[in-house]
């Protein structure tokens, strides 16, 4: 029991809330066709890193998410700019952008490799849940004990944080996104100023993918972003149910993904454990592929269900 | 500087300049199909498909380390990207084709839950007992330091085998590209020739994974071509730019990471070819922002000067300093704002052809409409004497009618 809160309520923890976070913020994303705009800013939260370390040389974590926020924002920027100004088509404008930015990063990031700093592409990938230890979490007693609550890793705190604040500005600005997602030109002419909101949503998406990156890697906050939403979709034609499942696939899969890393490949007779993050993300694609493939409503509304 | 120029002029050793090669076709390859992916409107499949090589690519390396003891067999690893990266194609048609999800959503969910496998095969590697794991860090964000010839050789190879394969079948991929159903009654299979184009897109990937990495390789399929769609309208010329912009972006990619230790190459290659796209974004005479700049500058002294010559005609009073320092340049009023003779001719010019030009929209309201800011160029730049002529006299008819 002790071992299991030392090691793992923490990292199970943090999986889900960033894993129900996501997908809560993702159900937005699929509706509107946006869902690689999550891909982009993961990418880019690398450079934005590690600029903020070489401006500030520490690896302070306030700075760093204040970086990543920034790259974030000049992203968006970029994008709307070679699209607007360029007449570039939006997916291709993205593409430019975030390659290009991702590869400063890795450039910046190999060229003071040598300086033995603990960051590297690896490790912004897959992030590093493993190492959420939580030493002074000994028993059930220590979730009461005020001395051991101000041990938990920090990440804990900042992933509940930016989770309260998601689905807090999600439940107050539901009406507005809504109405966005579905007819943006009705919302523009209603004064629900579909194109803030817009921004907005993009802006959580960004804190979203940030506080997150630092503690599961970036491939898990794209797979979130996406495959419960997805496959959210295809199980119902109403909103709120979507939402609820989304969330459902969000919880299982990280979960069973955690469990499946830690012990599924002792249950195969092997002694090693592998990466949380990707397991995760692994099931999360799973879930979706079933949902394709048994999904009660996963053809398109007018399309021959025979087909 | 001076390893740089000795890698530009090809003399930095054999190795060198054959890697320097190859990535200079792969590039030009991937600038050409990428191309045909833009036109098409698919530029991020390719990202898709590269993540999705990753867990065939450990899934490869396990399986021959586990056959040999070093899994770092290139043939080997590149097949087995290939048939993920295939698997993962597959998937992404099949989700945007058959399920109510957009390929945006197609897209994403491939890339993230196939790259998350690959990470999940990766950190099997990790606690095995197979030699060259480091090496295959290199196939995510690219290496060219350690590479042998004979993989330099064999990546060139694919690349001038994908170079041609693009060159014999362009016509086909462009009516593609540009007419779906028209090329459907031409007896065009267009749904096998999209996949052939996805597959030749995989090829390229698969190929460029050891040069640029996974993530990168991505970069230059769509880089180059939105690049050289600033330059030109027309398809083909912009198909053959972006393979020269491709391979201009190896080429200075590949030579700037051999004048230091540890540089890599395919976030060098990327951006460079981010410099070629930033400089044609601005300066390209077409649709660069300059350009647009210049022109919007030009319309509007455009607009001002018609106003402020009309104005002076009626003898209305001018207060717009752009307009009354337009007019000054030209000598049509003094410095104290009284028009001269010049001035005053002019004013009557334009109001001739104010008329002129509203008696055309009016009689002709379908051309007008075709014309870019017809009202605003001096009308004998766009009709033909005959139709001035014509015009002149229907003002006059109707000038001596009203009277």
């Amino acid at each position: 029991m002790s071992e299991f809160m030392m090691f793992s309520l923490v990292p199970l923890t943090v999986a889900v809330i960033i894993s129900m976070t996501c997908a809560l913020l993702g159900n937005f994303l699929v509706l509107r066709r946006q869902s690689l705009i999550g891909d982009a800013i993961s990418h880019v939260a690398l450079p934005g890193i590690v600029v903020s370390f070489l401006l500030t040389g520490v690896l302070a974590s306030s700075a760093m998410m204040l970086g990543a926020g920034v790259s974030a924002l000049v992203t968006v920027g970029m994008i709307e700019l070679i699209r607007r100004l360029g007449r570039v088509e939006a997916s291709a404008a993205m593409g430019v952008v975030f390659t290009s930015l991702f590869a400063l990063g890795v450039l910046l990031l190999e060229w003071h490799g040598a300086s033995g700093v603990h960051l590297d592409v690896e490790h912004a990938l897959y992030g590093n849940l493993e190492s959420l230890i939580w030493f002074e979490g000994t028993g059930p007693g220590a979730l009461v004990d005020p001395v051991a609550l101000a041990d938990l890793p920090p990440q804990l705190g900042r992933a509940a944080w930016v989770g309260l604040l998601v689905a807090g500005l999600l439940v107050v600005l539901r009406r507005h996104l809504v109405l966005g997602s579905f007819d943006p030109e009705f919302a523009a002419s209603v004064r629900a100023r579909p194109a803030l909101v817009d921004l907005l949503l993009v802006t959580l998406v960004a804190i979203a993918a940030i506080a997150a990156f630092e503690a599961v890697g970036s491939i898990i906050v794209i797979a979130m972003f996406i495959c419960p939403a997805a496959a959210a979709r295809l199980m119902t034609n109403r909103l709120g149910r979507q939402i609820a499942w989304s969330q459902l696939f969000a919880v299982v899969s990280a979960l069973l993904g955690y469990v499946l890393a830690g012990h599924g490949p002792g249950w195969l007779g092997f002694d090693l454990s592998v990466s949380a993050a990707g397991m995760i993300a692994t099931l999360a694609g799973l879930i979706l592929l079933g949902a394709c493939l048994f999904g009660p409503r996963r053809h398109r509304t007018g399309a021959a269900t025979a087909a | 500087m001076e390893t740089w120029w000795r890698a530009l002029t090809f003399s930095l050793g054999y190795n060198t300049s054959v890697v320097t090669l190859g990535a200079m076709l792969l590039a030009a390859a991937a600038g050409m199909v990428g191309a045909f992916v833009l036109l098409r409107k698919r530029a991020l499949v390719s990202d898709a498909i590269s993540h999705s090589t990753l867990p065939g690519l450990a899934l490869a390396f396990i399986l021959v380390g586990l056959a040999t003891g070093d899994g770092r067999l290139l043939p080997a690893l590149l097949l087995g990207a290939a048939a993920s990266a295939a698997l993962g194609l597959w998937a992404v048609q099949a989700i945007s084709a058959h399920t109510r999800l957009g390929e945006d959503a197609a897209i994403g969910a491939v890339l993230s839950s196939f790259f998350a496998f690959g990470v999940v095969l990766i950190t099997v590697i990790q606690s095995m007992a197979v030699a060259g794991q480091s090496g295959l860090t290199g196939y995510l964000v690219g290496a060219t330091a350690g590479m042998l010839a004979s993989e330099a050789k064999l990546i060139a190879a694919c690349a001038l085998g994908l170079l041609l394969a693009v060159m014999v079948l362009r016509r086909d991929l462009l009516l593609l590209c540009f007419d779906a159903d028209f090329a459907r009654t031409q007896g065009i299979n267009t749904w096998r020739l999209d996949l052939i184009m996805l597959l030749l897109l995989m090829a390229i990937v698969v190929v460029g994974l050891r040069v640029t990495g996974l993530i990168l390789i991505v970069a230059l399929t769509i880089i180059p071509p939105v690049a050289a769609r600033f330059w030109t309208d027309e398809p083909m010329r912009m198909v053959a730019l972006a393979a020269l912009l491709g391979a201009l972006a190896g080429y200075l990619g590949v030579t700037l990471s051999s004048v230091r230790e540890g540089l890599p190459t395919g976030p060098l290659i990327v951006l460079a070819a981010f410099l070629l796209f930033l400089v044609s974004f601005l300066v390209s005479p077409r649709r660069g922002v300059l350009a647009s700049l210049l022109a919007h500058r030009r319309l509007r002294s455009r607009v001002h000067l018609r106003q402020g010559l009309l104005s002076l005609g009626r003898d209305e009073p001018i207060f717009d300093d752009l307009t009354l320092a337009l007019l000054r340049r030209r000598g049509y009023i003094r410095r104290d704002g009284v028009p001269t003779e010049a001035g005053l001719a002019a004013a009557r010019d334009a109001e001739h052809e104010e008329k002129l030009w509203a008696l055309y929209r009016s009689r002709y309201p379908d051309d007008a409409l075709h014309r870019e800011h017809a009202g605003l160029v001096p009308i004998h730049e766009v009709l033909s004497p005959d139709a001035i002529m014509a015009l002149e006299a229907q003002l006059m008819g109707a000038g001596r009618a009203a009277r």
